[in-house]
């Protein structure tokens, strides 16, 4: 197992070093001259020549990569060109709304979709699963910032259950906090759950349909009983595969989220920085998302050896 | 003491019948054979006994184990029947089990779904079924996983499984068709014991009529959902009073008539080939091993002559075939076909492979579905300068089919509109259409059933009188391989042990592992083939 | 072929209603999208305008018959990249299996995987602004690994077959044998697959234009018109529903479409391969 960890983490490390370089490569080569495309076309030479300086922009790639890689390491992302902190302020006050409604999100999800693809599978065929599966049909298809505008006319707006949006902060208080990120990780979480829902059914058929489920039945185990402590938990290492897929999208998909809902979160963040054409707060959340997908997989993979012993061979 | 009444049994799924009053007793402690072709309807028998039918299917009949019947009860109660009165065990041992479960706890759930015991001491009770099937607790503890378990160790912990609830009766559909010779005596051995230890009844299903021989008291002969001849085996095998049973006999051991003589000249020569290859990596610091698949071989194959190669799975029969097919490359040694030398992977010459050709086992990986069966026989052309076209090209396929008993128009359709024995027909076409001077058969015939069997050797040997051609037969079944070739060679882990005249290695085995597969080898009586 | 699966049918009328739209759209919209009429803003659906006005007074329906037109060419165009490069790069890759090009392949999907495709339009529409076509690079990008893992997967359960062994056998390399045995094996599923990238490069393009990195006004677009309901939704909802409505249905239409698809083409694969 602990090869596995090995092997698993040197991919991790080569995949977030091949991340970085990509990001490099188009936020600060790409470009041009980073410091001038940030000042626009009107800008002076002189502002320019100094941006340059500030930013450390006159070393080679080389030198600019490694200071760049070495100052993330240590939780320094720069300074904001816009508000002249450093990036690292502003991305800890938002990730801590982005990251959790993201879990929210996450935890809505697989909680729903896990006893409805059970049951689906279990009754194949009869009307509670061609119920379920229309549902979900329905359910991918709508896209979540939509449903999320739809949930804040019903419930915000016309009957008042929760506010139509923003973040009250951590401080006032636990559960008034997660009251406003309820609404928004419910729009998240439901085409998510429809697909995990659909996904979860299949993979349960799939594996009544293998060989050791008909052995089992041989014993003497009832249907239940076969699907319970034989088919489950192999049905699950497909799923978490989904699951771990799925957590690129739902951070994609929070940030979208974060629009309708007006929280200050990581997208409010990263949209003005596209439109300032501030480049290094750019960079660094995006790094930061990339980086989280990546952790999430490492930890997808070393749930799959833990549940998989033939994994662990290798 | 009765132990099974099965009375005027049938099944239909979905409307077709699928078995027509089937009948037959058994007794206790009686090992009670069902043998059959594909389709004969045998594995349906025990799964009807099982309740464990498809969904579509409706019986009829009675099944009665000890005065209750079977097919009468209900869902919950037969729960409590299977694993229980009644075990069995299937065909593929490398999938039955559980993947991620532990073998301790798979045997042990046997016996707490019934309510037998708690948690610890079903552990205990599976440790000694683990025991009595012969996986002993060194290496084979309880916490081990199946996919550390060869294929036969995967199938004994399936027999414990079966038996930890000690059922009167034990039905075992074709137990040992996926595994290896010495590894099929061994577990018809270990059923033999287990039925006379245990005082349980055993319904042995299977294709093979000499396994049948050597076990079973009594045996019915199932042909398309019928039982067409039933009774005592040895009274069964004398009599043959059915034209069914007479028939399966003598396809089982038949020898086709062959009339070529071989030549002196050598066609394939092999001089100290040696292939090996890397196993991926099992740790970052330790470099990759390499596994040498095949150790220094060497044998002549001559003109005109049927050379058997013989060995069970892993001895490196595969990938021999791909070296002389040239399709891999060699660390060291030759390979001569007519003289020249066979330079695998990027170049060998095309004027050199079109004198061999290959003949594979599985009749449904055998071609692209997506092609015609007209393109699929000329694919060898593409080996030719100027290939034929048109008219040209059309009449050798019609001929190649011709050749191999089909027909001109079966050009036109597609390979899933054939069976199992037409497709290796169309195979024998493919292999056949360039006019080859060796035909490497690997495992050809394998797949197929016992009488369709016995028409495609006819085949070969027929073609091999009229095209002069040359067999290297590879198989891991002793009894056809004997009834076919000329000169046989033994391989077990990478070398040729043992080579000769094939009645001289059967009859006399010099090598130890020669005898030893010989033993194992299930025959039929012999004053039996008409 | 003589029984087509409902979904199929069904999902098949959706779509075509949208694609029927994006078309006719070239040459007749009930109202001119590019003229504002105050006037007539936030009028209810009715005889004249089906779908209503929306803030500026546009005809809704209008506007979702050019919007087809824009979610409908980036999902295509998105796709197709995602086919002509996903595919080779794939096929290429299992034909190689076992060597370090496989692994490189394969290293490259899983690090293309990382970038959703949001956050690849995020990076190029900061260094070239937001644009459609910055939109069809984003999604198509995304669509690339997708289909290389869908390709190598497929190729690499055929090249076991004996089929392939027997082309070898016949002098044919890897290339010939990818194009003449593998491709045709695995178009079936490629077919699938893409209906599924078609109906997410439909979603994809909405939340891009939702955001404003997609196609930008005046050009219609679904997910533009959702942004710019947003904040009128408690007064005049209908000019959220309408859109969202158009993007479920495409959507939903192409899904079931897919799912119809793999009915009629797997099931016969593994009826034959018994």
């Amino acid at each position: 197992m602990l090869q596995f960890a090995l092997t698993r983490f040197i991919s991790l490390s080569l995949s977030l070093i091949a991340a970085s370089v990509v990001i490099f490569a188009v936020i600060e080569i790409i470009p041009g001259d980073p410091a001038s495309f940030m000042l626009g076309i009107n800008a002076q030479p002189d502002t320019i020549a100094a941006l340059r300086e500030q930013l450390g922009l006159n070393g080679s790639l080389l030198s600019r990569y490694v200071n760049w890689v070495s100052g993330m390491l240590v939780g320094d992302f720069g300074i904001s060109y816009t508000y002249k902190v450093p990036v690292s302020e502003l991305i800890l006050a938002r990730v801590w709304i982005s990251l959790p409604l993201a879990v929210y999100a996450l935890a809505i999800s697989t909680l729903i979709a896990f006893p409805v693809g059970l049951i689906a599978a279990a009754k194949r065929g009869k009307t509670i699963d061609i119920t379920i599966m229309g549902t979900t049909q329905l359910g991918i298809a709508i896209p979540n910032f939509w449903f999320a505008m739809i949930l804040v006319l019903i419930f915000a707006i016309n009957l008042r259950w929760f506010s139509a949006g923003g973040f009250p902060g951590w401080e006032e208080g636990f559960l008034l906090s997660i009251k406003s990120l309820t609404l928004p990780a419910i729009a998240l979480a439901l085409p998510q759950a429809s697909i995990l829902a659909r996904i979860m059914r299949s993979s349960i058929l799939d594996t009544l349909d293998q060989d050791y489920v008909r052995t089992a039945r041989a014993k003497g185990l009832s249907q239940r009983q076969a699907i319970w402590r034989h088919a489950l938990k192999n049905a699950l290492i497909p799923v978490l595969t989904i699951i771990g897929m799925q957590f690129s999208f739902l951070m994609a998909g929070a940030i979208i989220i974060e629009n309708v809902f007006f929280l200050p979160g990581l997208g409010r963040l990263i949209f003005q920085g596209i439109t300032q054409r501030d480049l290094i707060v750019v960079e660094s959340v995006v790094m930061l998302l990339v980086f989280a997908v990546i952790i999430v997989t490492f930890i997808v993979d070393l749930t799959y050896a833990a549940v998989d012993p033939r994994l662990r061979q290798r | 003491m009765r132990l099974l009444e099965v009375k005027d049994l049938s099944v239909s799924i979905h409307g077709t019948k699928i078995l027509d009053n089937v009948s037959f007793n058994i007794n206790e402690s009686e090992i009670y054979g069902i043998v059959g072709e594909s389709g004969s309807g045998k594995s349906m028998t025990a799964l009807s006994l099982m309740g464990l039918l498809p969904n579509g299917s409706k019986s009829t009949g009675s099944a009665s184990l000890s005065d209750t019947d079977l097919l009468k009860l209900s869902e919950e109660k037969m729960c409590s029947y299977r694993g229980n009165a009644i075990g069995m065990i299937f065909q593929e041992p490398m999938t039955a089990l559980n993947p991620v479960q532990t073998i301790g706890k798979q045997v042990a759930e046997t016996l707490i779904i019934h309510g037998q015991a708690n948690k610890k001491e079903a552990l205990e009770i599976a440790r000694e079924k683990l025991n009595r099937v012969g996986l002993l607790e060194e290496q084979f503890p309880l916490d081990k996983y199946p996919h550390e378990l060869s294929g036969g160790q995967r199938q004994r912990v399936a027999i414990a499984m079966a038996i930890a609830m000690r059922p009167k009766l034990l039905i075992a559909d074709e137990p040992t068709t996926a595994l290896d010779v010495t590894t099929q005596s061994q577990i018809l051995n270990l059923l033999k014991s287990l039925v006379e230890e245990e005082s349980m009844a055993l319904i042995l299903i299977t294709h093979d009529l000499a396994v049948i021989s050597g076990l079973a008291d009594n045996v019915a002969v199932m042909q398309k959902g019928k039982i067409v001849e039933e009774g005592k085996t040895n009274t069964i095998f004398k009599e043959m009073k059915h034209p069914y049973t007479k028939q399966l006999f003598s396809a089982s051991d038949h020898v086709p008539e062959r009339n070529t003589k071989a030549e002196e000249t050598p066609l394939l020569e092999l001089n100290h080939v040696i292939r090996k290859y890397k196993l991926p990596r099992e740790n970052i610091f330790k470099a990759p091993q390499t596994f040498t698949a095949v150790n220094d071989v060497s044998f002549v194959l001559k003109k005109g002559e049927n050379l058997g190669l013989v060995g069970e799975s892993g001895c490196g029969k595969s990938t021999l075939t791909r070296a002389i097919l040239g399709l891999d490359e060699l660390q060291s040694g030759e390979i001569f076909l007519e003289g020249h030398h066979v330079n695998a992977g990027k170049k060998l010459d095309s004027s050199l492979r079109r004198k061999m050709q290959v003949v594979f086992q599985d009749p449904f990986g055998s071609f692209n579905p997506r092609h015609k069966v007209g393109r699929l026989i000329s694919e060898p052309f593409y080996l030719i300068e100027d290939r034929p076209t048109g008219d040209l090209l059309k009449n050798a396929i019609n001929q190649a089919l011709v050749d191999v008993g089909l027909n001109a128009e079966d050009a036109e359709k597609y390979i899933h509109e054939f069976s199992g024995g037409q497709r290796q027909r169309i195979a024998i076409a493919r292999a056949l259409i360039i006019k080859p001077s060796l035909i490497v058969l690997d495992e050809a015939v394998s797949a197929l059933d016992v009488s369709i069997r016995a028409q495609v050797l006819d085949l070969l040997a027929e073609l091999s009188n009229k095209f002069e051609l040359s067999y290297l037969f590879i198989s891991h079944d002793l009894s056809v391989v004997r009834n076919i070739t000329d000169r046989v060679m033994v391989m077990k882990a990478g070398s040729i042990v043992e080579s000769g005249d094939t009645q001289k290695v059967f009859e006399n085995p010099t090598h130890p592992y020669t005898k030893e597969l010989i033993a194992a080898t299930p025959r039929l009586p012999e004053n039996l083939t008409t | 072929m003589t029984n087509f699966p409902r979904t199929l049918i069904f999902g098949g009328i959706l779509f075509s209603i949208f694609l029927l739209c994006a078309l006719v759209s070239f040459v007749w919209t009930p109202a001119d999208v590019e003229i504002l009429h105050i006037t007539a803003r936030f009028k209810l659906p009715s005889a004249i305008h089906w779908f209503g006005t929306d803030h500026f007074g546009r005809d809704i329906f209008s506007m979702i018959m050019v919007g087809a037109r824009t979610s409908i060419a980036v999902a295509v165009v998105a796709v197709g990249i995602g086919i002509a490069l996903g595919v080779p790069l794939g096929l290429w890759a299992a034909a190689n299996h076992g060597h370090w090009l496989d692994d490189l392949i394969m290293r490259g999907n899983d690090l293309v995987f990382a970038f959703p495709s949001l956050i690849i339009a995020i990076l190029i529409t900061a260094v070239f602004g937001p644009s459609a076509f910055n939109a069809i690079i984003a999604i198509g990008i995304f669509n690339i690994p997708v289909f290389a893992r869908i390709s190598r997967g497929g190729a690499l359960s055929i090249w076991t077959l004996d089929y392939i062994l027997s082309a070898r056998v016949a002098g044919k390399r890897a290339f010939r044998i990818s194009a003449e045995h593998i491709l045709p094996n695995i178009a079936n599923l490629l077919i699938v697959q893409g209906t599924i990238q078609f109906s997410l490069g439909i979603l994809a393009e909405a939340a891009l234009s939702y955001v404003g990195l997609g196609v930008q006004p005046p050009t219609p677009s679904w997910g533009r018109m959702l942004a710019d309901s947003q904040t009128m939704i408690s007064i005049a909802p209908h000019l959220a529903l309408f859109p969202g409505f158009a993007i479920i249905l495409t959507v939903l239409g192409l899904n079931l479409m897919g799912d119809g698809l793999r009915d009629i083409l797997d099931p016969r694969i593994r009826r034959t391969q018994r």
